[in-house]
This record gives C-alpha cells, sequence and structure tokens, in this order.
C-alpha cells in the first residue's frame, strides 16, 4: 500500500493543475462566493418623476439616481424597462409607485421598505404629501415569479454548459488522437478549421437555445415581450463568446480532464457572478469586477431586458458592446493559438541559445530563411 | 506525376536548388539531382529548446521512387519527416516541398478519427484536398488497401494493421506529389506489411515521391534511396548498394560472443554474433585470413543492417575513443 501512497503523490505533483485545483481553489471559491453570496439588496436605483420630483426626499435604501419633474408614468416606466431604476416614484395628482419586477430580490427589498415607511409615517403620511397614497404597481413580473426570472438566465447557463464544456473537448481530442498534426500540414488556413469546428457547437446551441426558450414559455408561462431579433442577436453574440472560449481551453489544455477542469473553473463563477442568482448590486464591489468579464452576465441583461420588459436594443448597447469585445479578444486569443498549432512557427527555440547562435552565423543568408513552400 | 517541375523553386544563382549545393560531390545528389527534381531538404537543422534534434541535414526524395530514413530511436526521423510534410518549421537551412494540397501525410500514429467509418474518414480527406471523382477513387483504394468490407467500421475498430492501411491509403487518396509516411508499417504483421508495401510501391510508380521512415532495415533496402539518422546527424546516405560498398572494414560471423577488443565492435544477429573489423592498416584488403583483431569466423557479405550498424559503431567508437 505504501508504494501505492507513494507513486500517487508523485503523479500529483506532476499534475500541477489538479494540485492547484484542490488547494487554491476552494480558497478561491470560498472568498469570491462568501462575498458574492448575498440577497440583501443595500440600495434602490430610484427615478422621480411629476411636478414634485425636485422636492422628494427618499430615505435609504432607495438612492434617487434620475429626477425629472416634466416627466409622467411614462417616463417613469421607460425608466423602468431600460433598466435605469428599479423603483419609478411619479408624483402628482395620480401619485404612483412602479417597481420593477425582473429585478426579484431589488423589488422584494423596494416592498417591504414602503411598507416599513407607511408603518412607521402613520396615518400623518397622506396629509404631509397632500395627495392620496400612492398605488404601487409591480411591472414585468407582477406576481414576483422567480421562474420569470430565472428561466432567461438559465438559458444562458445552459449554453454556458453545451459552449464551453462540449467544445473545450474538441481540439484535445483532435490532439489526444494524433490528428492535430495531419490538420496542420492540410491545405486548410487555421480560420478554416476554427471556424469547421465551432460551426456545428454553434449549430447545436442555437436549437439548445431554442428549446430551452420555447419550454420555458410553455411549460413555465415565461413571457417574452421583447423582439426576438434583438433577443437572437444577443444570443449569436454570446454564443460566440462562449464557443470561442471553449476552444480556447481546448487549445492551452493538454488532455481531456484538463479542459473540464479548466471549463469547470470558467463555467462556475459565471453561474454564482454574474447576476443571476445574486443581484449583482450586492456582490461585493472587490469581486463585482469579476461579473463584469464574463459573458453571462451580459446575457442575462440583454434576456431579462428583452424577454421581460421588452427592452429596446438601444439602452441595451452597453452588455451588446462588452459582450462583442468579450468576443474579440476571446476569438483572437482562440484563433492565434490556433495558429500557433497549425501553422508551421517552428520549434521553440532557446533564447540566447545555440538556436539563435545558428541564425546569426547563416553560411548562406539566402537559405537561412526557413522552409520555403513551392506553389 | 503531372508536372514534376511545377513550382520547383530554384536556388539563389537561378538554378535548381540540387545542383547549387554545397556539397556537390556528395553522394546526395544522386539520381534525383540529376535533373533537378526533388523535394527534401537542405543542410536542414531544428531545435526543441535547447536540444538539436537535426543536424545539418540534406535528404532528397525524387518523384518515382521510395527514400527510407531509418535510425534508433530519437535519431530525428519524426522531425526531419516533420519538416518535409510542412508541420515543422526547421530552424535552419532550406526545407523544399509541395505545396500543401499536394502533400499526403501519414503522422506516427493513423492520422484518421477512430470515431469517424472508414468511408467518413476518407470522405473527410476527398473533401479537403478536393479529389476528383471521390467516390470511385475511395472505392479503387479501399479495393487495393483491401479494406472494401471494412467500409463501414469505426477507425477505432480496426486492427492496428488495418488501420495503419487506412492511414496509408488517406494520405495518398488525393495523390500527391509528395507523400510522407511516419513508420508505415511499425507494430504491423507480415502479412499487413506486404500489403502496405505494394500499396507504397504503387504510389511510386504512379508517380510520387515517397519518404518513409521505418524501423526495419530489411525493408529500407528495397527503398531507391536510403538516409540513415543517429542522433540527429547523417550516418549514412545513398542508394542501398552504395551504403553497403561504402562500409569500411569487413563483418564476419561467431558463434558465440567474441573476447577482449573485439567485443565493442560486435553485435548479435539471429542465433549468431557479426563482428566487425577495419581495415588492416598495412593496406592489404581486410579479406584473407584473417583480420587484425579478429580471429576464426566467417566472411559474410555485408548488407545494409550491417552497413548501418558498423557506421553507427564506427562514430561511436570515435567519440570513446575507440577509434582504430
Amino acid at each position: 500500500m505504501w508504494a501505492m501512497i507513494v507513486k500517487e503523490f508523485r503523479q500529483l505533483r506532476r499534475d500541477r493543475r489538479t494540485l492547484a485545483m484542490m488547494i487554491v481553489m476552494p480558497v478561491i471559491l470560498l472568498i469570491v462566493f462568501g462575498y458574492a453570496a448575498s440577497f440583501d439588496v443595500s440600495t434602490i436605483p430610484t427615478a422621480v418623476a411629476g411636478p414634485q420630483a425636485s422636492a422628494v426626499v427618499l430615505r435609504a435604501p432607495f438612492d434617487v439616481l434620475h429626477r425629472n419633474p416634466a416627466g409622467g408614468a411614462t417616463w417613469a416606466r421607460a425608466q423602468l424597462r431600460d433598466g435605469k431604476a428599479a423603483v419609478a416614484v411619479v408624483t402628482g395628482s395620480s401619485a404612483a409607485v412602479l417597481i420593477d419586477g425582473s429585478q426579484l430580490f431589488t423589488a422584494r427589498a423596494a416592498l417591504a421598505a414602503l411598507a416599513n415607511a407607511q408603518r412607521q409615517a402613520g396615518p400623518q403620511a397622506a396629509p404631509a404629501a397632500g395627495a392620496p397614497s400612492p398605488k404601487v404597481t409591480i411591472l414585468y413580473n407582477p406576481g414576483l415569479k422567480t421562474a420569470d426570472i430565472m428561466i432567461p438566465g438559465l438559458a444562458g447557463v445552459i449554453l454556458v454548459f453545451v459552449g464551453t464544456m462540449i467544445t473545450s473537448l474538441g481540439v484535445v481530442r483532435e490532439r489526444q488522437t494524433g490528428t492535430l498534426e495531419q490538420l496542420a500540414v492540410m491545405p486548410l488556413r487555421p480560420r478554416d478549421v476554427f471556424l469547421g469546428k465551432v460551426v456545428p457547437y454553434f449549430a447545436v446551441g442555437a436549437v439548445d437555445l431554442a428549446i430551452v426558450i420555447a419550454a420555458g414559455v410553455a411549460i413555465f408561462g415565461v413571457p417574452f415581450r421583447g423582439s426576438l431579433g434583438v433577443f437572437a442577436l444577443g444570443a449569436l453574440l454570446f454564443l460566440f463568446v462562449t464557443l470561442g472560449l471553449g476552444i480556447l481551453i481546448s487549445s492551452v489544455s493538454e488532455n481531456q480532464g484538463q479542459a473540464i477542469q479548466l471549463a469547470f473553473m470558467i463555467t462556475l463563477p459565471q453561474v454564482l457572478l454574474s447576476g443571476l442568482i445574486f443581484p449583482l448590486s450586492s456582490i461585493a464591489i472587490g469581486v463585482r469586477w469579476i461579473s463584469y468579464l464574463l459573458p453571462l452576465t451580459y446575457f442575462n441583461q440583454i434576456s431579462r431586458g428583452v424577454m421581460l420588459r421588452a427592452e429596446p436594443i438601444g439602452p441595451l448597447w452597453e452588455p451588446f458592446v462588452f459582450l462583442a469585445l468579450l468576443g474579440l479578444v476571446v476569438v483572437t486569443l482562440a484563433t492565434l493559438r490556433f495558429r500557433s498549432y497549425l501553422a508551421p512557427a517552428g520549434p521553440r527555440q532557446g533564447r540566447g541559445g545555440p538556436a539563435s547562435a545558428i541564425a546569426a552565423a547563416p553560411a548562406e543568408p539566402a537559405h537561412a530563411a526557413g522552409p520555403r513552400e513551392a506553389r | 506525376m503531372t508536372d514534376p517541375q511545377h513550382g520547383v523553386p530554384a536556388g539563389p544563382d537561378g538554378r535548381p536548388l540540387a545542383a547549387a549545393g554545397p556539397d556537390g560531390g556528395a553522394p546526395t545528389s544522386g539520381a534525383a539531382g540529376d535533373t533537378g527534381d526533388w523535394w527534401g531538404t537542405d543542410e536542414v537543422s531544428v531545435w526543441y529548446g535547447k536540444v538539436l534534434a537535426l543536424d545539418r541535414v540534406t535528404f532528397r526524395a525524387a518523384p518515382g521512387q521510395v527514400s527510407a530514413v531509418v535510425g534508433g530511436d530519437g535519431a530525428g526521423r519524426t522531425t526531419l519527416l516533420r519538416c518535409l510534410a510542412g508541420a515543422l518549421a526547421a530552424s535552419d537551412g532550406t526545407i523544399r516541398r509541395p505545396a500543401a494540397r499536394r502533400i499526403g501525410y501519414l503522422p506516427a500514429g493513423s492520422g484518421t478519427y477512430p470515431d469517424l467509418t472508414v468511408a467518413e474518414n476518407l470522405a473527410f480527406r476527398a473533401a479537403v484536398y478536393r479529389v476528383r471523382d471521390p467516390a470511385r477513387r475511395t472505392t479503387e483504394y479501399l479495393e487495393r488497401a483491401g479494406l472494401s468490407a471494412a467500409r463501414e467500421r469505426l477507425a477505432g475498430r480496426l486492427s492496428g494493421g488495418m488501420r495503419q492501411k487506412l492511414g496509408v491509403i488517406a494520405a495518398m487518396l488525393h495523390q500527391p506529389a509528395l507523400l510522407v509516411l511516419d513508420e508505415p508499417t511499425t507494430g504491423v504483421d507480415p502479412v499487413s506489411r506486404v500489403e502496405l508495401w505494394s500499396l507504397i510501391a504503387r504510389a511510386a510508380a504512379d508517380g510520387a515521391a515517397v519518404v518513409l521512415a521505418t524501423s526495419y532495415l530489411d525493408e529500407a533496402a528495397r527503398a531507391a534511396r536510403v538516409l540513415a539518422l543517429d542522433a540527429g546527424r547523417e550516418l549514412a546516405t545513398g542508394t542501398p548498394e552504395e551504403i553497403v560498398a561504402s562500409m569500411p572494414g569487413t563483418v564476419r560471423v561467431l558463434a558465440k560472443r567474441p573476447e577482449g577488443d573485439a567485443a565493442r565492435r560486435a553485435w548479435r544477429r539471429n542465433a549468431r554474433w557479426q563482428v566487425w573489423a577495419p581495415d588492416d592498416p598495412a593496406g592489404g584488403p581486410a579479406g584473407g585470413v584473417a583480420g587484425p583483431a579478429v580471429a576464426g569466423g566467417e566472411l559474410v557479405r555485408p548488407d545494409l543492417q550491417d552497413a548501418v550498424t558498423v557506421a553507427a559503431l564506427v562514430r561511436e567508437l570515435a567519440m570513446t575513443g575507440g577509434q582504430p
């Protein structure tokens, strides 16, 4: 048995990645998710409209970000639809409080705070405002149903699993069967190979997404209020990033086990930090920046915005732009890694080693330029 | 071979590189160099980090011929073949090869997808290389390789020999100008080896320049040209006959292992011992009654295996100071 233990430790020592995974990962996970895992909402972005907009003073957790004395209920609704505020207060004759139900935890916190304020203010509250008690309306998800906000996000999670996990095996498998070498000498451009690898998964991912959304609508009654086109565009970008990540993971992994490990390390934070479960605003700022590096964060914003609030593309420019940027970075990196496998860049040369000595002193400079290819 | 001259680059002086080699008189120019029609390497070196895998290796493969690269493990065979096929760039020197679509390559391992059927593997190759009339070509090559019955089987389920045959026909399906095969016959049963060789010979007869690596010297003896590598350097090069003829000294066969100094020059072959004796320093032929250091035994006509072994031995003795 002792021999077995020693052998196992030796193997473990060689496999640095697994070792790191076993020791470092739990610590990081604990810290990150310890800070992230919070349903408590401390600030609620609020918009105030109507004649007394400038005069309204709201106590915490309400944080008035936008005031518009000229605006009315329409403006207030637009603020919620475009995700600029979670609560909108309309003053004047038809006083109202609008709450964005697509932000489940924020909406609940707002309701609790309103109830609390009314209880504290007692009967004097209404005369002080000079109006009848404002009517509270929850928009977009009036029942505050969990399914309504989870399914648009879950669609993203499923795509992350399909895209990153499954695609990450693609290139590694080629390397393990020895066919990557074969691809390298074939008359294919690295781009052809990259796209050829991605397109099938892309198609499967798109079908997958359609099924998940259709099932969400049919089975769970999740509304789809916005534009299918905007949603499809967002999904397209998101899939692109996700599959690119898969290929990137694949190209830096030696075997399928490593690829799965890495894919897992990228997938798990997306589930927990993207705002899918915990509201982004509740995540400590020291950890929240990670959220902004994750594609699922942006896809969540797009899918919830479009499906629940019928948000048009204009106010969604931020998630779209960031997704596109992420996609650009990921795909560029993946293609570069790919190229180094497929185009014969030559063996790595020792820095300042004998290789450069040879290259520096060629007997025939015309011949030292490396391989020449006849056409 | 449609047009052997197509796209062959000339040397810096405008003449074909074969004639412009710095080693003009070396046997490497040979038949291939005579017409300037060859694929190969010119003084190619490859470094893996600080390890020199190939040291100024010059190698020429002529269309219509089979050229063999032999050598032990780590000799640099695979590195040389990867350079030729375009999977690896040289650190120094010139490689002359046709465009990628006119190269066929069988990497070590079979280079086929285990989770595709035989037919699907070939269909992929045919599509990538834009083979004309792929159905007819595929059927023809499957027949040649005796794989027709295995058409719909997964490549991963084939026996070792069948999988190698699939790899070889996949590499030659598009009738490449340069066919590079890394150990096509290693780990293959004798019958399959014969079949593989007939496939390879046929590809050469069709005009391809075939380069194959092998660890079997009896196989290499069938090649038109042989390059023996040792630790990344050329050990011997030329036709098998030239290599045998250039062997210094004599080889004798002994029933048991010789003793003393001769033991360093002896190796086992089949059930007996072969021992090499250097040329008689007195100038006489090494034949005669007895060599200077070996007594008894029967003088044999050396073959390629003996010649390559002797070449390695001479180099080893020179390095350890045992050179006569």
